[in-house]
């Protein structure tokens, strides 16, 4: 970790990608490792700190999900498994092996759609915050509803410093002067496709959580100490459910740890993609 | 001109419990079931008398809201069906996108059709963004799941060799045979209300009827990208019969008494939109770019997806503390929005508006709106029944020789 934060967030590059024909944008740096990131529902924050430093532990890959970008989400596009294959897809295009998916928020709803699928090229699972799984009862909701809610009222329950809300490509921000135009259709896309694919039932899928225990390589669950979105206990249960998972809580950090802690964030993750997968869990070959 | 008399039948002895909210969020702890039993009956007696004096009648749908207690129309209507002879019955309507079955829509609308003895018409419509989360429906991709709806419903109509099968991309169905079949062959007359050209459009391949909703002036522009498309189809140039506009009407003996009316009314134009924001503007309701254009206003900057109403004065109006100024009601007036006076004032008003739009067929009158009593509801359907109705059914399509230069305009823009 030997970048500054502005340093390390000017590092990446970013080039179209077509996988099965669908394009996207792919944001990329580093070398070594593969580190797949997924970003959460309110889209890529290019300029997020956090990238430049995955980007100095491996070779980074932050793809924008289809539909969350600049360019049309693909019309039959419309499920979590889509986003999940698409993603498949995309590491078999690039015979990508052994690869770290590090994920937030909703890409950690699409990184275990993916894995409970198939870990074949995976090596470690990194979920912080993530959504998909339903665990309390039918009239209690595990994740705030984003759609129901004001600003302020989401600034609140997803942040630990409201200020680091007002930062960057931030759906949340109070004004978005000096963000390009591409940036901005890039929050407002996001925000139409979130509601696509997690309107209902609200950002989560029904099966998902019984299928969890397919997930056969060594996964961190991490959470912000003061998220209110999805509480604490709910990333427990998420944890509870995938074998030998480990599940850890940043101080200091809300619903994006990886936004607010990214110091930290960098090094947790770092320390736990360092453990060799073959020592824990199940005996596939590694 | 038909004239379709219509109430969102408010309750609004809620109105101004919580000045931020009339819709979604507005605890329906402050509805009172004697007091709404009350609306309901004072409601359908002017109806009956709307229906009496040659009015069609119109209803509408709404969900979790102290602006409307129409929360279904095909209740509404399957009892005007019964207790009404003359009128034609309008559902304006069936909010298509919102409702998981379209099937079921097919068949309470033929049976509506069938009790009505073929006086029924049915719109088609897409629904305000507030009703989304009441109903729980994906405010994404609603235009696809509305036609997709609109092909099922018209063809569940018009298929009588036994049932047929629908595997479409938002709704399934294996036996599609519904009894009964529209009274009215091949269907009742279909309408879809409106708000831009590129729906306008879509809406002139089907041929039915478009109406705009308290659209003003701009109207016009959606009114002629249908008829602009009807012409590129190699169709006649469309009567009026296929235009309808939903505006506030007030009448009084004077002008003085017709416009102090439609100070009750203006506050339907003020509050009725009052809603959290995240409610008035849902994720993919509007279109990606209405969205990047928003957010470069900033958080103060509201997305206007509905044509901008009202006075401004809102809240202190829904808190009872005064009605809405002469200066408001004229400003509506200016817009559009609000015809309001003398018998003969309304006329005139109408005869003008019709006219600017290129001539409509039908004026959606709301003679109900905001504050008014029951007797004042009537007092206005009456005089209203009584001198204007007359002489606007009487109104011949709008003038041959300014139609020709229309057309020849027109003409000019098609491709």
């Amino acid at each position: 970790m030997s970048l500054t934060l502005e340093e390390s967030a000017a590092s990446l590059s970013v080039r179209d990608i077509d996988v099965h024909g669908v394009t996207t944008e792919l944001y990329e740096g580093g070398s070594g490792t593969p580190i797949l990131y997924l970003h959460a529902g309110e889209g890529l924050r290019p300029s997020a700190p956090f990238l430049g430093l995955l980007a100095s532990a491996g070779r980074l890959l932050a793809p924008v999900h289809p539909g969350f970008g600049v360019k049309p989400r693909p019309p039959s596009f419309s499920t979590i498994g889509d986003l999940a294959y698409f993603y498949l897809d995309l590491l078999d295009q690039l015979e990508l092996d052994k690869v770290d998916v590090v994920a937030a928020d909703f890409g950690g709803w699409i990184a275990a759609e993916l894995a409970v699928r198939s870990t074949a090229r995976l090596s470690h699972l990194v979920l912080a915050g993530p959504t998909g799984i339903k665990c309390s009862d039918r009239e209690d909701r595990d994740i705030a509803d984003i759609f129901a809610l004001g600003r302020a009222e989401l600034i609140e329950l997803m942040y630990a410093d409201p200020a680091a809300s007002q930062v960057g490509e931030s759906s949340l921000r109070e004004d978005f002067d000096g963000l390009s135009d591409d940036a901005l259709t890039s929050i407002a896309r996001s925000r139409e496709s979130l509601a696509v694919f997690g309107w209902s039932p609200y950002m989560h899928n029904p099966r998902l959580r019984q299928w969890l225990h397919r997930i056969d390589i060594p996964t961190l669950v991490l959470w912000g100490a003061c998220d209110r979105f999805t509480l604490p206990k709910y990333g427990e249960s998420f944890a509870a459910a995938i074998p030998e998972a480990r599940f850890e809580v940043l101080e200091a950090a809300g619903h994006y740890p990886h936004i607010e802690q990214p110091e930290r964030f960098a090094e947790v993750v770092a320390n736990f993609l360092e453990i060799k997968s073959s020592s824990v869990v199940t005996g596939r070959p590694s | 001109m038909r004239v379709w008399q219509f109430s969102e039948m408010p309750y609004t002895p809620a109105w101004g419990v919580d000045t931020e909210s009339l819709r979604v969020t507005l605890p329906n702890s402050n509805y009172d079931p004697k007091l709404g039993a009350e609306i309901y009956r004072r409601q359908f007696e002017n109806y009956l008398l709307a229906d009496d004096l040659g009015f069609d009648l119109m209803s509408n749908e709404h969900h979790s809201t102290a602006t409307c207690l129409q929360a279904s129309t095909s209740v509404i209507l399957s009892s005007l069906a019964g207790s009404t002879t003359k009128a034609r019955l309008l559902s304006l309507g069936n909010p298509i996108a919102n409702r998981p079955d379209p099937v079921r829509v097919a068949e309470e609308m033929a049976m509506i059709d069938n009790m009505s003895g073929g006086r029924l018409e049915v719109g088609l419509i897409r629904g305000t963004p507030a009703e989304l989360s009441s109903v729980n429906a994906n405010p994404a991709r609603m235009v696809d799941r509305f036609w997709e709806a609109h092909d099922l419903i018209l063809k569940a109509w018009t298929s009588h060799d036994g049932p047929f099968n629908w595997e479409g991309e938002f709704f399934q169905h294996r036996q599609v045979n519904i009894w009964p079949t529209p009274f009215q062959q091949p269907t009742p007359p279909v309408w879809v209300t409106v708000g831009s050209a590129s729906t306008a459009r879509r809406v002139a391949d089907e041929g039915h009827v478009i109406a705009t909703l308290l659209g003003g002036y701009s109207s016009r522009s959606t009114f002629d990208a249908y008829r602009a498309r009807t012409l590129e189809l190699g169709r006649p140039y469309p009567k009026s019969d296929r235009f309808g506009y939903l505006a506030l009407v007030s009448v009084g003996a004077t002008d003085e008494a017709g416009l102090e009316r439609a100070r009750l009314m203006q506050p339907h134009l003020d509050v009725s939109l009052l809603m959290p924001q995240q409610f008035l503007n849902p994720p993919g309701y509007a279109p990606v770019e209405a969205n990047v254009a928003a957010l470069k206003r900033g958080a103060k900057g509201s997305l206007s997806t509905h044509q901008q109403v009202g006075s401004g004065e809102g809240k202190d109006v829904m808190l009872g503390k005064k009605l809405p100024s002469l200066a408001s009601v004229k400003r509506s007036m200016d817009q559009g929005l609000l015809f309001a006076g003398s018998p003969d004032s309304v006329l005139q008003q109408i005869t003008e508006f019709s006219r600017a739009m290129g001539g409509i067929g039908h004026l959606l009158m709301l003679g109900h709106a905001g504050y008014m009593s029951f007797e004042d509801v009537a007092d206005n359907i009456k005089l209203f029944g009584n001198e204007v109705l007359p002489a606007l059914r009487e109104l011949p399509e709008v003038d041959e020789a300014d139609l020709a230069a229309e057309r020849d305009e027109l003409r000019r823009t098609v491709p």
